[in-house]
């Protein structure tokens, strides 16, 4: 018995909309193979990680709080990847991002009026489109690998950020902790609809459906399907690789950078050593299991916040490392990719020669 | 080399009785199934010992699957394989070799960085001492009439040398069977003739030779015996010897093939619409080929023709021309406007149009729609596919529409992604594309390379009718019956230099292989 992958003639609909269905459904059950062998009921550690966080208030608030990041930095790496773009280092843009939108509430606190926000957006999208510029520069003029540029730039930016809070923008009346000052309400971003969430929700959502539009409907969103599926058919089309490149980066680091500076201005109000629990590489997970399309990022992100709020859950109430969350939140990306080479090939069993010597036909 | 091996040739080339009694490899029954598709149905197929054996059909008849399945790279579903008399099971490629079959195959397998004795010894089972190694190949490639140096690197030979590696690299393992897939697709007329003195001397040692090609004109000429198939299917055995190439080709298509003619309507010559002046470029990369000076005139009404060897500055050239690579403004010309330096796009706009060798992944791109492709060539040309920068799908759908009535595409369904379509669909698809917009200059990188001999004739008739109605057209092509068949004008390109063009009816296939190998070179340096 061997088994074999034979390719499919065109992409299968049918898989494309499976495989991720597939990806969870391997994934839990890993997961409880994990919580068998940690001696934990599977079934209990299954229900408090995966569905107990969408049964309470607070949890649920908490699950929409960690996925609006998420959606916003997953839509931005879907146009890069899609481009075939290798932007591994938004949680670097996103900490850069999170320190240029931070510059007008602890710089200059006084300044507080309506625009106090909107600048502060913008320069967050500003900051993050900027950082995302030096390993997108260095591609296009060096031909550097940017998937190790982006990712060394994240512990740059990290550190850069422990500088920053730990030394001059630390809070002068803060007993020397290591954290900036607490934003003005000016800077703070409102909760909207009784509270359930912060604007940068609902921001979110319409970003990812615009995107969405823009990606399927218009000749931008052909170009970088075409330039990720076949970079030589695009240059026939006379799309320039180096401008998308510099555009997908801009993009994508911008989105980061704005999440940055919602997840300051909104939850954390103010800045501190560390301010995002990985957001940058879940992202990653997110826009893969969202088939690199914003509607399925939305989705997506909803599932990966979801492993946040389920790791602290099974810690809390089983006794179970919350580094579970890492470990489900890998295996779902190593399944969603192994289940995508379904979507162009298929399965098939074949009995050896040597087991059927009369010949007879073994096709499925 | 040259011309003296020509009659040579011939004269060998005499019918050779075909004699049942020495079968050395005999399928019966072949059957092999990828999915829904029959590729090969009860392929009957005996080879005798000293044989030249020639394989026929079109693209997709079967005969790749039926050679991988003598080569143990497929597991046929159903039949028999008899070699020398035993049935065997050929479970993968070294199963083969052992048996001794050995095959040379279109695409070469080579390392470029590599020289060739290290390339060789990577294929064996055994190679041995280096030093030991290099004697052999010297000795064998010398008595075949191959020579081979074995300290070059790959990278520095050009495709003839590369093929004679494969084929002593074949010969070393002393093979009974030799498969040869579209061996002379690559070589000059005058590399082809040696091979088949190399050919005729391994048959006449009794290694049989298992042929597969399409140009009908060598089956007449080196071959015993040819099985043609169709659809999978033996539709008929023949001596070609005593059969002509019409009569080949109609047993391949299973119906006569419509003699394309550009001579019949004499040209009405215009004026100039491209003009190449001294084009030069640098080679991109170590393995490209740089352009050296380049200049040539291209009228309306004109087919012009630029034959040559594969990787002979071919592919810069198209780049170069389509803006593809930018070169100097006042190098290139379309109907007198400078325009070296300017995108696709902006040539697109002037009237002028392109076919890219590589249908896929160049010319479309192979996980998209049909109408998305046409989206992929026309969003800027006008055509209203692109409003507000929206795409109009329903525009590029039915234009898909219009090009698949006109250029007779074949499909299993409406609107399939590019990489479902057979070669010869989708160069139809991809030529219609181009043509549907009647451009004033088109320029065609191998229009029918691996296409049937239905589509190809289709494709080139639809050249000469678009050269006729007052467009020119700019031809690169490394088949030579095809250039005689529509050019109105011959130049060659070797080395990155391009001979100057002559009327097809002034030249012959002698003087055209001397120019490839090496005539346009030092035409082009005196220039």
């Amino acid at each position: 018995m061997r088994i074999e992958l034979v390719k499919r003639k065109e992409h299968s609909e049918l898989m494309s909309l499976m495989s991720p269905l597939i990806a969870v459904g391997l994934t839990a059950l890993s997961a409880a193979i994990i919580f068998a062998i940690s001696g934990v009921n599977p079934a209990l550690g299954l229900y408090k990680f995966f569905i107990e966080p969408l049964t309470e208030q607070w949890s649920l608030e908490a699950t929409i709080e960690k996925a609006t990041p998420l959606i916003l930095i997953g839509c931005g790496l879907a146009v890069c990847y899609l481009s075939n773009n290798w932007n591994i280092g938004a949680e670097g843009q996103f900490v850069v991002g999170a320190m240029f939108g931070s510059i007008l509430p602890v710089v200059f606190p006084s300044f507080e009026n309506s625009l106090t926000l909107p600048l502060m957006l913008i320069s967050g999208v500003i900051g993050g489109a900027l950082w995302a510029m030096i390993p997108a520069l260095l591609k296009t003029r060096f031909n550097t690998n940017e998937i190790l540029t982006s990712l060394m730039l994240v512990y740059v930016a990290g550190l850069l950020l422990d500088y920053l809070v730990r030394g001059p923008w630390r809070d002068p009346d803060g007993f020397n902790f290591p954290e900036s000052r607490i934003f003005s309400d000016a800077a703070t971003l409102p909760d909207v609809f009784g509270g359930m969430m912060s604007l940068a929700t609902p921001i979110t959502i319409i970003i990812a459906l615009v995107l969405a539009l823009v990606l399927a409907k218009t000749i931008k969103g052909f170009e970088i399907r075409v330039m990720g599926e076949s970079p030589r058919a695009g240059s026939f089309a006379g799309f320039s690789a180096k401008r998308l490149t510099i555009f997908s980066f801009a993009l994508a680091g911008g989105l980061a950078g704005l999440a940055g500076t919602m997840v300051v201005s909104g939850s954390l109000n103010q800045l501190l050593p560390s301010i995002s629990p990985g957001y940058g590489f879940t992202a990653i997970i997110v826009a893969f299991l969202g088939r690199l399309n914003p509607i399925g990022i939305i989705i997506a992100g909803f599932v990966l916040a979801l492993s946040y709020i389920g790791g602290e859950g099974v810690q809390s109430g089983l006794g179970v490392s919350n580094k579970i969350a890492s470990v489900i939140q890998g295996l779902l990306l190593f399944y969603v990719l192994a289940c995508d080479t379904l979507i162009l090939y298929r399965i098939r069993m074949v009995s050896r020669r040597a087991a059927n010597p009369a010949g007879e036909v073994s096709h499925v | 080399m040259g011309t003296e091996n020509h009659s040579e040739v011939d004269t060998a080339a005499a019918p050779f009785a075909r004699s049942g009694k020495d079968k050395l490899l005999d399928a019966q029954g072949l059957t092999k199934r990828f999915g829904d598709i029959l590729a090969n149905d009860a392929v009957d197929l005996t080879i005798n010992k000293g044989e030249i054996h020639a394989l026929l059909g079109e693209n997709g008849a079967g005969k790749s699957t039926l050679v991988k399945m003598f080569y143990g790279s497929l597991e046929p579903d159903g039949g028999e394989i008899w070699w020398d008399g035993q049935k065997v099971a050929i479970d993968n490629p070294a199963a083969a070799r052992e048996l001794g079959i050995g095959m040379v195959f279109q695409h070469f397998s080579l390392f470029e960085a590599l020289n060739v004795v290290e390339n060789i010894a990577l294929a064996l089972p055994n190679p041995g001492n280096m030093k030991d190694l290099a004697k052999r190949i010297e000795t064998v490639s010398r008595e075949y009439g191959l020579p081979l140096n074995p300290s070059d690197i790959v990278a520095d030979l050009p495709v003839g040398i590369r093929q004679r590696i494969e084929i002593v690299r074949c010969l070393l393992q002393e093979p009974r069977l030799i498969i040869m897939d579209e061996p002379t697709s690559v070589l000059t007329p005058q590399e082809a003739d040696q091979l088949f003195l190399t050919l005729q001397r391994l048959a006449s040692e009794g290694c049989a030779v298992l042929y597969i090609s399409h140009r009908l004109e060598e089956v007449q000429r080196i071959c015993h015996h040819a099985t043609i198939l169709r659809h999978g299917q033996v539709v008929n055995e023949c001596d070609p010897t005593k059969e002509t190439p019409a009569t080949l080709a109609s047993m391949m298509v299973g119906a006569e093939v419509i003699a394309v003619n550009a001579a019949a309507q004499k040209p009405a010559i215009g004026d100039v619409r491209l003009g190449l002046n001294r084009l030069s470029a640098p080679a991109a990369t170590p393995f490209a080929t740089a352009l050296n000076n380049i200049s040539l005139e291209l009228r309306a009404g004109e087919v012009v023709a630029i034959a040559g060897v594969a990787g002979n500055g071919q592919g810069e050239l198209f780049d170069a021309i389509s803006g593809e690579m930018r070169v100097a403004p006042d190098m290139i010309r379309l109907d007198g406007a400078p325009c070296g330096a300017k995108g696709i796009n902006w040539r697109r706009k002037k009237n002028a149009a392109f076919v890219p060798e590589e249908r896929l992944g160049h010319g479309a791109v192979p996980g998209m729609k049909l109408s998305q492709n046409i989206v992929l060539t026309r969003h800027s040309t006008g055509d209203k596919l692109v409003n507000g920068g929206m795409v109009s799908t329903a525009n590029a759908g039915e234009m898909e529409q219009r090009i698949k009535k006109a250029f007779d595409v074949r499909m299993s369904h409406d609107d399939p992604e590019a990489r479902s379509l057979s070669g010869g669909n989708l160069q139809k698809f991809v030529v219609g594309r181009e043509l549907d917009r009647q451009p004033g200059v088109l320029v065609i990188n191998q229009p029918t390379w691996g296409v049937d001999a239905g589509a190809a004739a289709l494709i080139r008739q639809a050249i000469i009718d678009l050269a006729r109605s007052g467009s020119a057209v700019l031809v690169i092509s490394q088949d030579l019956d095809e250039i005689f068949e529509i050019a109105d004008k011959i130049a060659v390109i070797s080395r990155g230099y391009l001979s100057e063009p002559e009327p097809a009816a002034d030249m012959t296939r002698e003087r055209v292989g001397l120019l490839m190998a090496g005539g346009a070179e030092t035409q082009g340096e005196v220039a």
